[in-house]
């Protein structure tokens, strides 16, 4: 059974090498090689996670046998292991949901290298979340956002690569800021491993002695990881990335690389620095602060939207906002709450992609709320499966999303001072949500206004496009039924159970995430 | 206010102005260009403050000739191991930024980030 404490460097090592072998095989091989390496990604890790709530501790796995100072290593514990799962997961579903779009947006000769890109962004994920050493994680900061880049930017148009630039901009400020304050870190500690440093940390908070470099080092790394995932202020390359590349890409880009690097700024809270000296330090405020107001900013922007896509994207901006908001509590239930809403929202937010991607197909391909009309009676899956996603975003009981609000607001209670703020800015954000979700869902499912033709153009214009199924539609505007996209239908059946099962079935996941925060430390 | 920690680690306080400059020319720039030579000039300040931080006075570089090995006559080598890893990223992600350059100035005609967002808007209407 110990043969499984190799699982965690093995999963990375298959997902890393597979990127370079996809280079060498055609559009079609690549994408099975890609599959394949993702579900068996998903079963070593389901294999650890097994594992480690067997034995009840997380195990160390030392890099080439080097003992701690100096050698690199790998932990897994119980929350390492479940969210690896849940990457896993959803980057399948994702791909699976996107393979029609993908195909249809990208050129031929170029299908391998969005393989590559999601092969290395895998890896790069698994190492976040399985690394022990500081410097490592930056180095795989670094491949997350060049494969990120990729991914927005196959779909080869002019709004894409802007996006990219746009995106590129603010990331390598992010990881400028990661890298400074890493090294403050290794000044002050002389350590690059998580546990080594957290040992010397609690040695000069208990001195007294740097106390304001620790401080900036900590602010720098809050900074550059909150820049990375969007937190409100910085959130301005967050619309045009997701809303002009590719389904799946959006989807992965919402779901997995925003959070990788959310869960190493929660592991850097409890393994690093400590939870005690953070939560003893004034950063948490402004990161409460920020929560808040992308809370609120996010989901006005998002009403203002004429969008779909763009519309969801920054609806992301609130529900970091959330998870920003659920650290700054700086309590053990908050960040519970956090973590929730971090698998919460990835389960959700690409089943909002995937079925936006479903509605605008039926509608012609146009993404305006103008062009929508009765969307959701043209492809019945999509409809229903926005629907489903609206639904859990809003916080209807039920879906998942209910689950992550009831814990947030649990969490705040128990809070003096910030409770009252937390409450009514999640009340206020829960409407802001509804007016925008639902102002979509009655959309889809209005009745569409067909404009009246001139009957010269009735009689000799396109006869043969208006007979069958499609009779009487604008062109462009046609009827999806499952049958023709088996696939995406399955993806977006599973998206959907996943979502209800995470909302009536919370407990033994909650339990999980608490037994593993408690492996931390 | 007591400058002379300051004064005497000077060093590290050039490396701290010198990331300051390149960060706001990587953030407030127009020109991606000179947005680029910001992150390279941000990247660099870090490998400064890292090689500084590194250096113990009046020591040598970690490799044994002569036979001496004894710890108090090298500098800490693994500063100099992380630059090495951080030039690296850094000219990975200056190549990817520069070809991302290319690209949009062969479809807009221009380095300016706010003008091609204008040409974009104009292009969807």
């Amino acid at each position: 059974m110990d043969f499984i404490r190799n699982f965690p460097f093995f999963s990375i090592v298959l997902s890393l090498f597979s990127g370079p072998l996809s280079s060498i095989l055609g559009g079609k091989w690549a994408k099975r090689v890609n599959l394949a390496v993702i579900v068996l990604c998903g079963i070593l890790s389901g294999a650890v996670l097994w594992y480690v709530c067997r034995t009840g501790e997380a195990f160390v796995y030392t890099m080439g046998h080097f003992p701690a100072p100096w050698g690199n290593e790998i932990r897994a514990g119980i929350l390492e292991a479940l969210l690896a799962v849940f990457f896993c997961a959803i980057m399948l579903l994702c791909m699976l949901g996107g393979a029609r779009e993908r195909e249809a947006e990208i050129e031929t000769s170029k299908q391998n290298l969005y393989y590559i890109m999601v092969n290395l962004l895998l890896c790069s994920l698994l190492a976040l979340i399985y690394t022990n050493d500081l410097f490592t994680a930056y180095v795989f900061v670094e491949i997350n956002t060049i494969s990120a880049c990729g991914l927005i930017m196959i779909k080869q148009n002019g709004r894409t690569i802007e996006a990219a630039t746009r995106y590129m901009i603010m990331s390598l400020l992010g990881s400028g800021l990661l890298l400074l304050g890493l090294c403050f870190l290794y000044d002050l500690t002389g350590h690059l491993l998580m546990s080594n440093i957290q040992e010397s940390v609690h040695a000069l908070v208990a001195s007294g002695q740097y106390q304001r470099p620790l401080l900036m080092a900590i602010c720098l790394m809050c900074v550059g990881l909150a820049i990375k995932s969007a937190l409100f202020p910085f959130h301005t390359w967050l619309p045009d990335a997701y809303g002009y590349s590719t389904v799946s890409s959006a989807a992965i880009l919402s779901s997995l690389v925003s959070k990788g690097y959310i869960f190493l700024l929660v592991k850097i809270f409890y393994r690093v620095i400590g939870f005690d000296v953070f939560s003893g330090s004034k950063v948490i405020h402004v990161l409460f602060a920020f929560g808040i107001a992308g809370m609120i900013m996010g989901s006005v922007d998002a009403i203002r939207e004429s969008d779909i896509r763009r519309m969801i994207a920054y609806s992301s901006v609130a529900q970091i906002g959330y998870i920003y908001m659920g650290f700054g509590l700086g309590t053990m239930e908050g960040v519970i709450a956090s973590i929730y809403h971090v698998i919460c929202h990835g389960a959700t937010k690409s089943l909002l992609f995937v079925a936006a991607s479903g509605i605008t197909d039926a509608s012609g391909g146009s993404r305006y709320f103008k062009d929508l009309n009765g969307a959701g009676h043209r492809n019945r899956l999509a409809g229903v499966a926005f629907t489903a996603g609206s639904l859990s975003m809003v916080g209807v009981p039920m879906f998942a999303g209910f689950i992550s609000k009831l814990f947030f607001s649990q969490a705040a209670v128990g809070h003096d001072i910030k409770m009252l703020p937390t409450l009514i800015a999640l009340a206020i954000s829960t409407i802001l949500n509804a007016v925008y979700f639902m102002k979509t869902v009655i959309r889809i499912y209005s009745p569409l206004k067909i404009p009246v033709m001139d009957e010269k153009a009735a009689e000799t214009g396109s006869q043969e496009t208006m007979t069958g199924k499609n009779a009487g539609l604008p062109e462009g505007y046609r009827e999806i039924t499952m049958r023709q996209q088996p696939v995406k239908a399955a993806a977006m059946i599973l998206f959907i159970l996943l979502n209800i099962m995470l909302g009536l079935n919370s407990e033994p996941l909650i339990g999980l995430i608490e037994r593993g925060l408690k492996m931390f430390s | 206010m007591d400058f002379g920690n300051l004064i005497r680690n000077y060093g590290e306080a050039v490396a701290m102005i010198l990331f300051g400059i390149g960060f706001s020319n990587l953030l407030l720039q127009k020109n991606l260009i000179k947005k680029i030579i910001g992150l390279n000039i941000m990247d660099t300040a870090t490998y400064l403050f890292l090689a500084l931080k590194g250096y113990i006075d009046g020591r040598k570089a970690p490799v044994v000739v002569d036979g001496i090995q004894s710890v108090e006559a090298y500098v800490n080598p693994i500063p100099s191991g992380l630059v090495l890893t951080g030039i690296v990223v850094s000219v990975s992600v200056t190549a990817l930024m520069l070809s991302l350059t290319i690209r949009l100035y062969r479809r807009y005609h221009t380095l300016d980030l706010d003008e091609i967002s204008t040409l974009l808007k104009k292009e969807e209407k």
